[in-house]
């Protein structure tokens, strides 16, 4: 297949609650999440022949979409666990929209939840927080999790002079459209000094600059597009999609500031046929704030080491130039772990559909959503619009 | 030397073994492809830049930059809280190569990015000795 470039739709899209969630399972959100998006499809479950998932991290399954299949009693014909850190959602959706094109299967469901704020034992979050390093040569010296995005942020810094306050420009603007978003978790605006002030967790990124840890889940189903009439909403096509992955570990990486979400991003526009100034927003991820300001950079919305700039003045807020992450964002919405950027592709659905409220961003015909894993190693970048062409 | 052994171990492989052997030997032990004249880190079983298998333990100079660097305030576990504030860094070799290490011996607010640095040596357990790196300086021999 030469190209994936509207061949393929998504036909639902939904989210459970987010937030605490102890009366959930990570299970029974995933199956929730899956009872909504039918719902929103108007599909039955007999419609559905494949299915992904990604595993959980607070109750793990030897074969998660096995089991989720055989929870939901539904006989798939493709069925596959993706891992892939926060980028699992945008290669998941990148390998369902590959099984359609092929004819390994005709409608896919994507679901995927997970309980980090409720679920996880000590042990587990302990194994969380450790597990982003190499066991040998990187984990024994001590980072936590905010430690490694501190080095890309440090070194940004150090080689462009980007500010604190630049990357607290990022928190804030996630917090203004979260407020905007009757589900997201924080709903308190916040200011750059806010931002500054908070408890430094690792210097250069205060408690602001990291994202949230929830229990959540969210699900998609995708189809051919030769299929979207027997669906109730209008359909949103994949108009380009691209992968980039150049490391496990940051130790390795070949650029501390410049990520393979160049090699991602250029993949995805050159089969779109479209350039980083036709998107009307983008979804980036934001597990911490410098992951936006190299993902701007190295998406191409700006010139590398002019990331610092391009989220000042309100450029990437609502009305601004570029509005990123109109949801709230992992910063300001939830985060649950590998299901975050889901939260993120159900948002650009909500969009472009033409339904999000207050935030909705007038006219939106096209938008990007971009997810990174482990820490700044692998990347999906995705362009979805309304027109199939 | 108790105070380390609730931290996060390495645990040595085949290919690691000679580095972890060097540290403990106060030696900052590095792979050289004789096939393409490149040091490498980490250890591997190929040269990840021709695979080739010529691979021989060069010393490395112990001495290095640091390209980039975090104060981390909060501990990664109970084990490391008593080293709170301590310095995260990613340190270039003068041989190349990258590696992660902390940098001690000095007050964590005067590390930089640039700053130059040597290899020290710090004793974990029985078996395992751990590279870490100080502020260079002229005046201290070796
Ligand atoms: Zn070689």
């Amino acid at each position: 297949m030469d190209s994936l470039r509207g061949k393929v739709a998504i036909v639902g899209a939904a989210d459970t609650p987010v937030g605490k969630l102890p009366q959930f399972s990570p299970t029974g959100l995933c199956i929730d999440a899956a009872r909504r998006v039918m719902a929103d499809a108007n599909i039955t479950k007999d419609k559905i022949d494949g299915l992904i998932t990604c595993n959980s991290m607070a109750e793990p399954y030897m074969y998660h979409a096995e089991a989720m299949a055989e929870y939901l009693q539904i006989f798939p014909r493709y069925c596959m666990s993706v891992g892939a850190g926060g980028s699992t959602t945008f290669s998941i959706l990148h390998h369902a929209a590959a099984a359609i094109v092929s004819g390994m299967c005709t409608t896919v469901l994507i679901t995927m939840a997970d309980s980090l704020r409720s679920g996880l034992t000590r042990d587990q979050a302990m194994k969380m927080q450790s597990s982003a390093g190499h066991s040998q040569f990187e984990i024994p010296f001590g980072p936590t999790v905010p430690a490694f995005y501190a080095l890309i942020a440090r070194a940004h810094m150090d080689k462009y002079g980007t500010t604190a306050e630049q990357f607290a420009a990022i928190a804030v603007a996630c917090r203004k459209h979260a407020c905007l978003n009757p589900t997201a978790e924080m709903r308190t605006p916040i200011t750059i000094d806010d931002v500054m002030n908070s408890r430094m967790i690792a210097d250069p990124l205060h408690l602001l600059d990291c994202s949230l840890v929830s229990d959540g889940g969210s699900a998609i189903i995708m189809t051919s597009a030769d299929r979207v009439a027997d669906f109730p909403h209008d359909p949103v096509y994949i108009l380009g999609v691209g992968e980039g992955h150049g490391h496990e570990h940051i130790s390795q990486a070949q650029s501390l500031t410049t990520s393979f979400a160049v090699e991602s991003g250029r993949r995805a526009f050159a089969m779109a046929g479209l350039k980083p100034s036709d998107m009307d927003f983008a979804q980036l991820y934001d597990c911490f704030t410098p992951t936006v300001l190299v993902e701007l950079e190295d998406l191409g919305f700006c010139k590398i080491g002019e990331g610092g700039a391009f989220v000042e003045n309100g450029n990437i807020e609502l009305g601004g130039m570029l509005p990123v992450n109109t949801h709230g964002g992992l910063l300001s919405h939830c985060h649950p772990g590998n299901p975050g950027s889901m939260f993120a592709l159900t948002e650009t659905v909500t969009q472009l559909r033409g339904m999000a409220g207050a935030r909705q961003v007038k006219g939106a015909e096209v938008a990007m959503v971009h997810g990174q894993g482990g820490i700044m190693s692998s990347h999906t970048s995705v362009i979805l619009g309304r027109e199939r062409h | 030397m108790n105070g380390h052994m609730d931290k996060f171990l390495p645990r040595p492989t085949p290919e690691s073994a000679p580095f972890w052997q060097g540290c403990q030997d106060h030696k900052l032990l590095l792979q050289y492809c004789t096939a393409c004249d490149t040091h490498q880190f980490y250890p591997r079983t190929i040269c990840a830049t021709c695979m080739s298998d010529q691979l021989e333990w060069r010393e490395a100079s112990g001495r290095g930059t640091v390209e980039s660097y975090t104060i981390v305030t909060r501990a990664v576990s109970d084990a490391y809280a008593a080293d709170v504030p301590y310095v995260i860094a990613l340190i270039t070799l003068a041989e190349g190569p990258r590696m992660m290490s902390n940098v001690i011996g000095c007050d964590v607010e005067s590390v930089k990015c640039g700053l130059a640095v040597e290899v020290v040596f710090e004793r974990w357990s029985a078996e395992i000795t751990m590279p870490k790196f100080r502020p260079f300086a002229d005046q201290i021999a070796g």
